[in-house]
């Protein structure tokens, strides 16, 4: 039963659903974990749906279809089905170099809301080379025009680093050219896969700041054609990002085999336990789950954040982040102008920026290994 | 693609991927859109229930007029503007 404390507790807005994590892409930025779930252990149809239940029972309003890449799973149809049925805004976040013109046509017929489909550069050698999968460059332009040409709505998410911001104004471009009502213009973010390549992505502060130039630039004068959002990369900036809208605020993610997340990153914080959809309710792990009520609020805060004026605008940054720079999830976001680490971050990003760029560690399942009992 | 410009005989529609829906669990009308959850407040509520691909702007403005006994001058200025600022942002077609 819910606890007298949590009765305050507001229901998550969103979800995010790791139907797997198996990607025919490789990029080298990857927001899954370092430790990629196998197929085998990937929660089956019937477990899928009745999340989908408990989210809408608990209040939440759209549902994104994520991965790896969700459409190497055959039920996909069935789910977003599944999901229209309830009422939830559906969303499918797809690398589409799997999809064809029938199966565009079936998630149409089973109630897709949207689509966001992602390229790793305007530039065909470049994005596949980003991406490490030849020609997958020329199968997402393909998707798109099936997307729509089925009259469903297209985002396209562009994630931008040190090897494809050059191209920044072709990006744009070829947004428009496809039919995107909306672009995401997103600086690659450091976890997992990001972090092990920071220095392979991170931009220069000039690079950053011609970036940040055309964005703005074009956002006038694509007014009413297409919408750019922007995501900054926060080691150069003054304030952190609003990571999740705060802790356990407004977003719930799901990994392949059920457990039930914060953020997509959370797992990389070990004093932290996560409990599994298969073991309890989704509504009593939002409210009661001590992960989830470990960073949740402003009590957890040690200063600078707990007597500053923003604490409920960042809610404190992010704590993924602090773990990975400071050793502490329950730092300060060095990417914070007021935490004491900034400086050491910033000197870190401008330093990686200026030497050449290290080849890319591509994303990868762990080999198989044998080891001795 | 250009920018559509709201107009006094424009006739707004919410496109098929923007969703005006009564959000049980928190009590209040929601729009739904890609990455984003809009609360409209009781005058832009009344708007967006009338973006139906029927109403014209000159309608809705007639129809808040009589609802709040207000000026259709003033109401003119605060329809249109609300309309272009959801038109620029995708929430509603023309």
């Amino acid at each position: 039963m819910t606890a007298p404390a949590n009765i305050g507790i507001d229901p998550p807005l969103a979800i995010l659903l790791e139907l797997t994590h198996r990607c025919p892409l490789r990029c080298p930025y990857c927001s899954n974990p370092l430790e990629l779930e196998r197929r085998g252990a990937e929660l089956d149809t019937a477990t899928w749906r009745r999340v989908l239940e408990e989210a809408a029972e608990l209040g939440v309003l759209q549902v994104h279809f994520s991965g790896g890449e969700p459409t190497v799973r055959h039920d996909l149809e069935a789910l977003v089905a599944g999901a229209a049925g309830l009422g939830l805004y559906t969303n499918l976040i797809t690398a589409g170099v799997l999809l064809d013109e029938a199966r565009v046509g079936r998630l149409v017929e089973a109630g897709l809301d949207h689509v966001q489909l992602s390229i790793q550069d305007s530039d065909a050698v470049n994005a596949d080379r980003i991406g490490g999968f030849a020609g997958g460059y020329t199968r997402k332009i393909q998707a798109a025009r099936w997307i729509r040409a089925a009259g469903l709505p297209l985002t396209v998410n562009a994630p931008v680093h040190r090897q494809n911001l050059a191209h920044l104004e072709d990006i744009i471009a070829l947004a428009v050219e496809l039919g995107a009502e909306r672009l995401e213009v997103a600086h690659v973010q450091y976890y997992g896969w990001g972090l092990k390549n920071r220095a392979a992505l991170m931009p220069t502060r000039a690079q950053l700041e011609r970036a940040t130039e055309v964005v703005e630039a074009a956002r006038v004068r694509l007014k009413g054609v297409l919408v750019i959002d922007y995501v900054v990369p926060d080691y150069y900036a003054q304030w952190p990002k609003s990571c999740m809208g705060g802790w356990a605020r407004q977003f719930l993610n799901v990994t392949p085999s059920g457990r039930v997340l914060p953020c997509h990153a959370a797992e990389t914080i070990p004093e932290l336990a996560f409990e599994r959809v298969t073991e309890r309710g989704l509504a009593e792990i939002w409210r009661e789950s001590p992960a989830f009520n470990r960073f949740r609020g402003t009590g957890w805060m040690p200063e600078p954040c707990r007597s500053c004026d923003r604490r409920e605008i960042d809610w404190g940054g992010c704590r993924c982040q602090a773990l990975a720079l400071t050793g502490d999830a329950a730092n300060t976001d060095p990417a914070c102008g007021l935490s004491p680490r900034h400086a050491e971050i910033l000197a870190l990003a401008e330093a990686e920026s200026a030497r050449e760029a290290p080849a890319f560690d591509y994303r990868r399942m762990a080999s198989p290994a044998v080891v001795e009992a | 693609m250009t920018r559509a410009i709201v107009e006094d005989g424009s006739v707004p529609r919410l496109p098929r991927h923007i969703k005006l829906r009564f959000d049980k669990a928190r009590d209040r009308w929601v729009v739904l859109a890609p990455e984003r959850v809009l609360v409209p407040d009781e005058t832009a509520l009344e708007i967006l229930k009338r973006c139906d691909g029927e109403t014209s702007v000159d309608a809705i403005v007639d129809a808040l007029a009589a609802a709040y006994a207000a000026p259709a001058a003033e109401i003119r200025e605060d329809v249109s503007a609300l309309l272009q600022d959801l038109a620029d942002k995708g929430f509603i077609q023309l």
